[in-house]
């Protein structure tokens, strides 16, 4: 074997050891949550539906470098399309349902990808902003399909395979999010290093070079936009299911600006990095707005200053940067 | 042998300002042949008109026979117009065979797909291995660009265009800012690109092109003042004028 072999298979073998790391970190944390919070499946099961947005919003702004503040029209989207399928539809087999939600999110994806990808820097931003107002809004005086702002109820889905009831104990949601996660997450992991999430990375670096090769940047965007539509389509479609009520808040400006937020905490341009952004904040959140309900605010503030300013890559891009150096240098 | 790359009657104007004034030429398979012109001449503004990334205002390109002036950059690359950039534009994240693989990828149509990844695709890494070899840059296919020297990064340029299999490759000044020491490589990079492939050098290093170039066109002031050989380049009376009324300017200015 000579030594172009030897890394390659190295190499191979680095990213296959890395999925199953993560695949086996997915289930250890949701194992511990589960152990941890038996009484709170609830909040875990919201946690799996945000980590699936901030995903979704990774593939854009972390692999793509597309700026965006609106990425909760995705999520929201999913959310009303496997709420609408099942309180107006009686489609209300979860899988259906879920289903429902991917194919919302995606046609969110395409609208808001085919319009966001007309702008660069801020106004790509700017536009993005007036999306989510446009979807929150269009959400709100739909009420006869959506509820409006009493939201949308009488969503019942039935049994997880006939048999797993999606009782008040929100087990069945749980362990479902997991699988939804897992399953989403390897799928990622195949698209980020495919051909197509190359491409995706190098239009994020330098799209006039990309066209220079023959290949148009706008395209790819629009393909990841729907990609990442049906990714935080699965998200909304989760919460839905779990909570059995869609609220105009899963379309809200708050929630995009949030999801960013979590995923500049973890770290951009990297799937662990935007799983554990969500999961530290949302924990976070949840513990410090129960410990200091007056000032839990102030607190996820400082903790934001704090990771901006000295782990600008995240907490997680930070971590994994200080591991590779100690192992590069061990050799 | 007949032209792959026709340029006739190019023109553009800025505000009122001529910066292409009426160019024609015209390459065959093979050719050789090096831009130059003193600073300000409209190289950077011919390129981007025959690259698509500017609309003449009048005048055409061909490629192979095909009127490509309405069609866009995007375009004139898939139909075998390749060029290669003055200041290395590479992903910096990126290796050397994550480049050329992709460049590989995007010329067979093979760029969308979503699954796989091109380590284990063996006609592609062949491919890529193949060629970063002939550049001698095998060995560093799998380091990070920004770890490697500037003129293994020029090199790298030269690949990637190579990659996309191209029949006419324009070349900003490929041996800008790479140290002495590293030249020669260019140049044997340069001296080995493959013979039926139709080369536009724009280049500042008189050196270079005549060692290169089988034929030399000059540009001054949006014309060109000179089209023909090496060695008839140096003793053409309009070209000293072009050359030292700028050096004269700028001795001046100094």
């Amino acid at each position: 074997m000579n030594h172009e072999t030897v890394t390659k298979t190295a190499r191979q073998n680095r990213t296959i050891g890395r999925d199953l790391i993560g695949i086996g970190a997915i289930i250890a944390v949701a194992a511990i949550g589960y152990l941890l919070f038996p009484d709170n499946l609830a909040l875990l099961t919201r946690i799996i539906a945000i980590a699936l947005l901030v995903l979704s919003l990774d593939l854009v702004t972390g692999y793509c470098g597309v700026a965006t503040l609106g990425h909760a029209a995705l999520f929201g989207s999913g959310a009303y399309a496997a709420g609408i399928a099942a309180a107006h539809f009686g489609i209300t087999n979860p899988l259906l349902m879920t289903l429902a939600g991917i194919l919302g999110g995606a046609i969110a994806g395409l609208i808001c990808g085919v319009i966001i990808l007309r702008a660069h820097g801020l106004p790509q931003l700017v536009l993005s902003i007036s999306l989510i107002y446009l979807f929150h809004e269009f959400a709100n005086k739909a009420s006869s399909w959506t509820g409006g702002s009493d939201g949308l109820s009488g969503i019942s889905p039935d049994p997880l395979f006939g048999v797993y009831e999606f009782d008040l104990w929100g087990q069945t949601a749980y362990v479902f999010g997991v699988f939804l996660l897992l399953a989403v997450f390897v799928l990622l992991r195949f698209l980020v290093r495919s051909p197509f999430g190359m491409l995706c990375r190098g239009i994020k670096e330098d799209p006039l070079r990309i066209m220079a090769m023959g290949a148009s940047p706008k395209i790819a965007l629009i393909k990841m936009y729907v990609i990442s539509g049906a990714v935080a389509g699965v998200g909304g479609a989760l919460n839905a299911i779990s909570t059995q009520v869609v609220g105009l808040d899963s379309l809200s400006f708050t929630q995009s600006a949030e999801s960013l937020v979590m995923l500049v905490l973890g770290g951009t341009g990297s799937l662990f990095g935007a799983l554990t952004g969500t999961v530290i904040f949302m924990l976070f959140e949840d513990y410090v707005s129960a410990a200091n309900p007056f000032h839990w605010l102030t607190m996820v503030g400082a903790l934001l200053i704090s990771v901006v300013l000295f782990a600008p890559k995240g907490l997680y891009g930070t971590a994994a940067g200080f591991i590779g150096r100690r192992m590069e240098k061990r050799k | 042998m007949s032209a792959v790359f026709d340029v006739l009657n190019l023109k553009k104007a800025f505000s009122g300002l001529t910066v292409t004034n009426d160019v024609s030429l015209s390459m065959a398979p093979g050719d050789r042949v090096a831009l130059i012109g003193p600073n300000g001449a409209g190289k950077t503004t011919f390129v981007n008109l025959v690259t698509g990334n500017l609309r003449p205002d009048s005048g055409e390109v061909r490629l192979n026979g095909e009127t490509v002036t309405k069609i866009d950059a995007i375009g004139r690359v898939q139909r075998g117009l390749v060029r290669s950039f003055q200041v290395t534009r590479l992903f910096q994240e990126m290796t050397p065979a994550e480049h050329v693989a992709l460049a590989v990828l995007q010329r067979d149509g093979r760029a969308g797909k979503m699954f796989g990844n091109f380590l284990s695709m063996p006609d592609v890494m062949d491919e890529a291995s193949v060629l970063l070899a002939k550049l001698g840059l095998h060995d560093l296919m799998h380091r990070k660009v920004s770890e490697i020297a500037y003129g293994q990064q020029r090199l790298l340029e030269i690949a990637m265009a190579l990659a996309l299999k191209p029949k006419v490759l324009l070349l900003d000044e490929p041996a800008a800012g790479v140290p002495q020491s590293d030249t020669g490589r260019i140049e044997q990079a340069l001296a080995d690109l493959p013979a039926d492939l139709a080369v536009l050098m724009i280049e500042h290093d008189m050196d270079l092109v005549f060692r290169f170039a089988k034929r030399v066109i000059v540009l001054a002031a949006g014309t060109i003042i000179f089209d023909g050989s090496p060695a008839d380049v140096t003793k053409d009376a309009a070209v000293r004028e072009a050359y030292l009324g700028s050096y004269a300017n700028a001795s001046h200015a100094a």
